[in-house]
């Protein structure tokens, strides 16, 4: 590992001249900050996750999954909603793709697509909200519904935030007509827009799970 | 790309003109820990301020008719969260990781600047809705600064209704705000380095800062995740951490819920908190010795380790105060295994600041007053961590004055010390002028002294088994009545250090104007902050060409050397190289 | 050199504090000697290392002082010394660990012998339960509880019927038998601890927890709150009181169970209209009060509140202290009562009677009251309205020059300081918080708009 070769270093011993030393092959402030929020993002749903598990243990807790009255037992409008979620990742990358080749119209497109599909995903989940809400399946009723509006609540402003910066970016190189600058932003947006998927997919099993997967899981955690 | 490319942007960095640009909605990361650090340090006063009612309490129960059980309980859990959270970790991270990491990796400003600004303005709000909490009906929150559900969101606590909703919200505007700043940190000393700036190379005060800002933004989560739960628990009446319960004879509609899972969660954020302010007050108190003794730091990669190696244990230490909490009794051994083990890259680092100055040549300078100051409560602040650390002994002291004792000394004191010791140090760099002699000694003896007068009666209550967070002792058959006169000496000590923080205030203020003109460099520092072309340092802090960095940070009364220091941006002299370095090209 | 005579002087001054200190742990009362002997080990090695280390400092800052003539020795690192250094560390911090996990090895395995018996916290009580002569202790749940049943036992289990219920805050123990404290709160988290038994832990909602311990040593011990619970956090106490094996017994043989409550017949207030005719004399006919006679009015006093008084004042723990006249005028009075049966005949009564609200007497600024009765309303109601749970009387519509005459006997102890006053060692604690005699009228004046 370069880190503990790194860390090995006495700094005493070499004074050298500057230029022999090279800090950041690759200045992409953004890549790193990107990473960085994925890293904390990860924990906040690391964490959630965690303590549905601990909290699965208690004896009030039904799972979402299971026995045919409970509502994620048909996973259709879940599907339903990964695809759309799945789509938007796909424009994105095809976005990120036409950017490099430098072919304008295919990444507004690719772009328009991604958020289309994204602000679909949203509505949809908003609507699957509702669906359950009118079924009785409300947020303080169950610890399993507590959470389940509490993961896609946060998901969903997580990709919110995701819509803003990536408007942002798009408007940046619109208002500075620098097209060719696109490239860089429109492939950490999405990094971050497969990392939201990744994350969905994770929120889709744990969801769905009947409770004899969440107890094994819950056991593997000690709980 | 070879070099740092802000390096060629120095004319995209627009010059604010106007006053507001300059220094209201600045994007100038000088500006910004300005901010940060002002805004800190006023409400810290205002928990001082609080601190002091507590002690007059405690110190003399039945005389003040202004503080009641309700109100005590809201002086001590602002006190605690003010100073932990919107006094430390902002004006060590917020306030000193901004003014310091640019300069010292010899960068133009943070990577990114508009964050940086929204950084400061989150955290704004975030203190504007913490102060709305003592206007609201019910006040602010009572609940300890640990916020332990059920009772912070039950009636029978102060403020469970307004109080906490704004506590909570407040935290997550934090939190929010501590991750842009946070971004900007690590990206900073990863990016934004400037050429020859190696890792090794930094000085420790950037490699603390840089490791308490992923233990900051890796633990912060926790705190979101929990305010967020007990919101909704609040608001919506869920029962994340709520379990079923009968609250002064109501039966409430809550089930289920586990409060120790949210103890697990605060824990997870509050363990490491502690060395999110500990470890930039470890790096900074570490330069402040190596300049003022004339020598390099002992052990420079040992630091490194040991900062590194405390952030990773911290991660893994968190149960530790909830030894009494009701865990499974397995837990005791692990994590009271970890946390001695602890003890051991902590220790290394206080031989460390020793050892630097043993060998050296030291001048009794005003910060290295605070340093030594430091050394002193820090040490005995973390060998009384070891009682409690020690899972047995946690048995009798928990929850007792001890505790108090305790956490004042190694997360209170210490980082203080430190934090008097860097303004004290900086300023001149900040200001260009000193701030005055005198009355920084003055001001060293009484809060030293005074805070020492303080705390250590303080754990002599706790061996007695006098509990914390107790509005008055009444009569026990356990606490002798002497005990009262201690507690009276703890609360005019308090009062008398509190008053003397009066002068610091002053000597800032006074001295931004009246102070002696500092001149570049004034304690002849090697590294690379104080090799600026103008101080205070213009916006873009190195003129129209970044410098090159040619040594590490440390390079003190080298022998052979005409100076006793050499600058990091002095290029390598005929002959200097060490044959040891020749031996290694070969 | 002013701080190295400090540094001198801080460690020798601690040194010296720690010997002379007359603060030290309580005398132990349980078997737990073994964690004074690990707190002493760690103290004697962290003592040597605070003393080695501040002398080292003080010496270096000593000797290398700045010199213009001297130049500091240029040594980066020096790896055999901190290789030493770090070993040795290692030693002290197993040395220290060590015993700790040993202990903490026997504080989780709890004994088979251990007898259970179980401790319940709420706001800001304690009461406490022993399993009878079953052994086993009912089933519990917190939608069981009322007024009636406080401990919430459940109807459906019949271990229940034979627990020993003790509501009030004094447990009696046996001297040198092992006992697991069964530890369950009903509302927040609370925290059992003795200090002269030196183990403590929470009693955490939704959980029972426990802790063992061997009483050694025969006392009366307080037990305090030890984790945040509420305003009133402070004056949340009990005590525990070791017995040798036959005083436990005869303690024991005066506790009634689960089944000796339930068949306890409610007061007739028929009968008690008739008792009341006595007391009308002095707290007038529809229990309006008569300032005149110094006697308060107590229309609508639910009936608990006026069992509980008439009881303390039957028994001497009300009206006893030589300053507390119409205290003493009122415990002779009680006497009329022939027992616990017409007790609570005369309190049916009295809480039929129509409640009025008394004019108020004293002036105030209800404004400023206003804040002074934050406190109080966390167990009397925010209207004033009082709480059976929390056994806090309603206050408002109550006379206002008795209400601050009682205030003024808590606050000097005239009233709540005999030992088996469970509540009033609150009120005594929450009164003390008024400080002067117009706190008391303007808490009051707010108190008369409710």
């Amino acid at each position: 590992m370069s880190l503990f070769k790194t860390l090995q270093e006495k700094p005493w011993e070499t004074p050298e001249a500057a230029g022999s030393i090279a800090i950041a092959q690759d200045f992409d402030p953004a890549k790193i900050a990107v990473r960085f929020i994925m890293a904390v993002v990860g924990v906040l749903f690391f964490l959630f996750i965690i303590t549905f598990l601990a909290r699965s243990q208690y004896p009030d807790f039904e799972a979402l999954a299971g026995q045919p009255w409970q509502p994620f037992s048909d996973a259709s409008r879940l599907w339903i909603n990964t695809f759309i979620l799945v789509f938007a990742s796909l424009f994105i990358q095809f976005g990120v793709r036409k950017a490099k080749e430098q072919r304008q119209d295919a990444v507004v497109i690719g772009v328009s697509l991604a958020a289309f599909f994204s602000v679909l995903f949203l509505v949809a989940q908003l609507d699957l909200w509702r669906g359950m809400l009118a079924m009785g399946f409300y947020v303080n009723t169950n610890p399993a519904n507590s959470y389940f509006y509490a993961l896609t609540g946060i998901h969903g402003l997580h990709l919110l935030g995701g819509l803003i910066v990536l408007a942002n970016v798009v408007f940046r190189v619109w208002y500075d007509d620098k097209f060719s600058s696109i490239s860089r932003p429109l492939q950490h947006c999405a990094t971050y827009w497969h990392f939201m998927l990744g994350i969905w997919v994770v929120l889709f099993a744990l969801l769905t799970s009947e409770s004899e997967t969440i107890n094994t899981l819950a056991g593997l955690c000690g709980f | 790309m070879q070099h740092v490319a802000i390096a060629d942007q120095v004319d995209e960095l627009h010059d604010p003109t106007s006053f507001i640009t300059k220094y209201i909605w600045s994007q100038d990361h000088k500006v910004i820990a300005i901010q940060y650090g002002s805004t800190a340090i006023f409400v810290g006063l205002i928990a001082l301020a609080l601190s002091g009612l507590m002690r007059l309490q405690l110190g003399f129960p039945d005389t003040f008719d202004f503080i009641d059980p309700s109100s005590y309980l809201q002086f001590v859990t602002m006190h605690g969260m003010i100073m932990v959270v919107y006094l430390l970790t902002a004006l060590l991270l917020g306030g000193f990781g901004n003014y310091m990491i640019p300069l010292m990796c010899g960068a133009r400003d943070m990577v990114f600047p508009y964050l940086n600004m929204l950084s400061f303005w989150f955290y704004f709000v975030s203190v504007l809705i913490l102060l709305a909490s003592f206007f609201v009906p019910g006040g602010p929150t009572g609940a300890g600064w640990t916020l332990y559900p059920p009772q912070a969101i039950l009636n029978g606590t102060p403020g469970y209704d307004w109080g906490i909703i704004l506590m909570l919200v407040s935290l997550a505007v934090f939190v929010i705000a501590f991750t842009m700043g946070g971004l900007n940190y690590v990206t900073t000393v990863l990016q934004a380095r400037t050429s020859g700036m190696t890792l090794m190379r930094m000085p420790l005060t950037v490699w603390a800062i840089f490791v308490a800002t992923i233990l900051g933004l890796l633990a912060f989560p926790a705190l979101l995740v929990s305010a967020i739960m007990m919101l909704l628990d609040k608001l919506i009446g869920t029962s994340f951490f709520m379990p079923a319960l009968v609250s002064l004879g109501e039966n409430l509609d809550y089930t289920g819920g586990s409060p120790v899972l949210f103890q697990h969660l605060f824990w997870f954020f509050g363990h490491p908190e502690v060395y999110i302010v500990a470890l930039p007050a470890f790096g900074m108190v570490s330069d402040v010795i190596s300049v003022h003794a004339r020598k390099n730091i002992f052990g420079y990669r040992m630091m490194v380790w040991a900062i590194v190696a405390i952030g990773a244990l911290s991660f893994v230490v968190w149960a530790h105060h909830m030894y009494v909490s009701v865990m499974h009794p397995a837990f005791g051994f692990f994590f009271a295994t970890t946390t001695l083990i602890i003890a051991v890259p902590t220790a290394i680092k206080v031989y460390n600041w020793v050892l630097t100055l043993w060998k050296g040549n030291i001048h009794l300078t005003v910060p290295m007053l605070f340093a030594i100051g430091f050394i002193f409560t820090f040490t005995h602040g973390g060998l009384t961590g070891l009682f409690l650390g020690n899972v047995t002994i946690d048995l009798p002291l928990s929850d007792t004055y001890f505790v108090v004792a305790h956490f004042h000394m190694v997360m209170g004191v210490s980082p203080v010390m430190v934090l008097f010791a860097a303004i004290y140090h900086w300023y001149p760099l900040m200001t260009g002028r000193m701030l005055d002699e005198g009355l920084g000694k003055l001001h060293f003896w009484v809060t030293f002294l005074g805070t020492y007068a303080i705390y250590l009666p303080m754990h002599y209550l706790g061996f007695l088994g006098v509990p914390r967070r107790y509005f008055a002792m009444g009569t026990t058959d356990f606490i002798p009545a002497s005990a009262q006169d201690l507690n009276a000496s703890i609360t005019i000590a308090a009062l008398i250090v509190g008053a003397a923080q009066m002068i610091f205030i002053y000597n800032v203020i006074v001295s931004l104007r009246h102070g002696k003109k500092a001149g570049k460099n004034p304690w002849r520092a090697t590294s690379l902050e104080w090799q600026t072309p103008d101080v205070p340092p213009h916006h873009g802090n190195w003129g129209p060409e970044l410098p090159k960095v040619y040594r590490w940070a440390y390079d003190y009364s080298v022998p052979g050397a005409k100076d006793d220091f050499i600058p990091q941006t002095q290029p390598v002299l005929e002959g200097e190289q060490s044959e040891e370095a020749e031996a290694m090209r070969k | 050199m002013n701080i190295v005579v400090a540094l001198l002087f801080l460690v020798i001054g601690s040194v010296v504090f720690h010997i002379l200190s007359p603060w030290w742990m309580t005398p132990i009362a349980s078997n737990w000697g073994t964690i004074d002997t690990t707190i002493d080990i760690t103290l004697y090695i962290t003592a040597v290392v605070f003393v080695a280390v501040n002398l080292f400092l003080a010496y270096c800052i000593y000797k290398y002082r700045y010199d213009p003539n001297k130049r500091a020795e240029y040594e980066p690192e020096n790896k055999k010394l901190e290789t030493w250094l770090t070993s040795i560390t290692a030693i002290g911090v197993a040395a220290m660990l060590a015993p700790g996990l040993v202990v903490w090895a026997d504080f989780v395995d709890v004994p088979e012998e251990a007898h259970p018996i179980e401790v319940m916290g709420e706001q800001w009580q304690w009461r406490f339960r022993l399993p009878g002569s079953d052994g086993i202790l009912g089933e519990v749940d917190s939608r069981f509880v009322s007024e009636d049943n406080p401990f919430g036992i459940s109807p459906n289990d019949d271990a229940g019927l034979d627990d020993v219920l003790i509501d009030n805050s004094e447990l009696h123990l046996p001297l040198n038998k092992p006992v697991k404290v069964l530890l369950r709160s009903k509302d927040v988290l609370h925290d059992f601890a003795v200090p002269q038994f030196r183990v403590k832990m929470d009693l955490v909602p939704g959980t029972v927890s426990y802790v063992w311990f061997t009483p050694t040593r025969e006392g009366k011990f307080d037990i305090l709150c030890m984790e945040l619970c509420g305003i009133a956090h402070y004056a949340m106490r009990g005590h525990v009181v070791v017995d040798n094996e036959s005083n436990y017994n005869s303690w024991l043989e005066d506790q009634s169970t689960w089944a000796d409550v339930q068949g306890i017949a409610p007061g007739d207030s028929i009968k008690g209209a008739a008792q009341y005719a006595v007391c009308s004399s002095c707290h007038g006919m529809n229990g309006e009060g008569n300032i005149a006679m110094n006697s308060p009015r107590i229309a609508g006093l639910p009936d608990w509140y006026i069992e509980r008084q008439l009881a303390y004042y039957k028994q001497g723990i009300r009206g006893a202290h030589e300053k507390d006249i119409y205290g003493q005028q009122m415990a002779a009075m009680s006497n009329v009562l022939a027992d616990d049966a017409a007790i609570r005949d005369v309190a049916a009564y009295i809480e039929t009677l129509e409640p009025g609200r008394a004019n108020p007497v004293l002036r105030g600024d209800a404004t400023r009251g206003k804040s002074h009765y934050t406190s109080c309303g966390a167990c009397h109601g925010a209207k004033g309205q009082g709480n059976f749970a929390l056994q806090a009387p309603a206050l408002a519509g109550q006379n206002d020059w008795y209400l601050k005459r009682q205030l003024e006997h808590f606050r000097l102890g005239i009233r709540g300081t005999h030992e088996d006053d469970n509540y009033g060692h609150q009120m005594v604690l929450m009164a003390r918080s008024l400080q002067n005699e117009q706190s008391i009228d303007d808490l009051l004046a707010y108190l008369s708009g409710l």
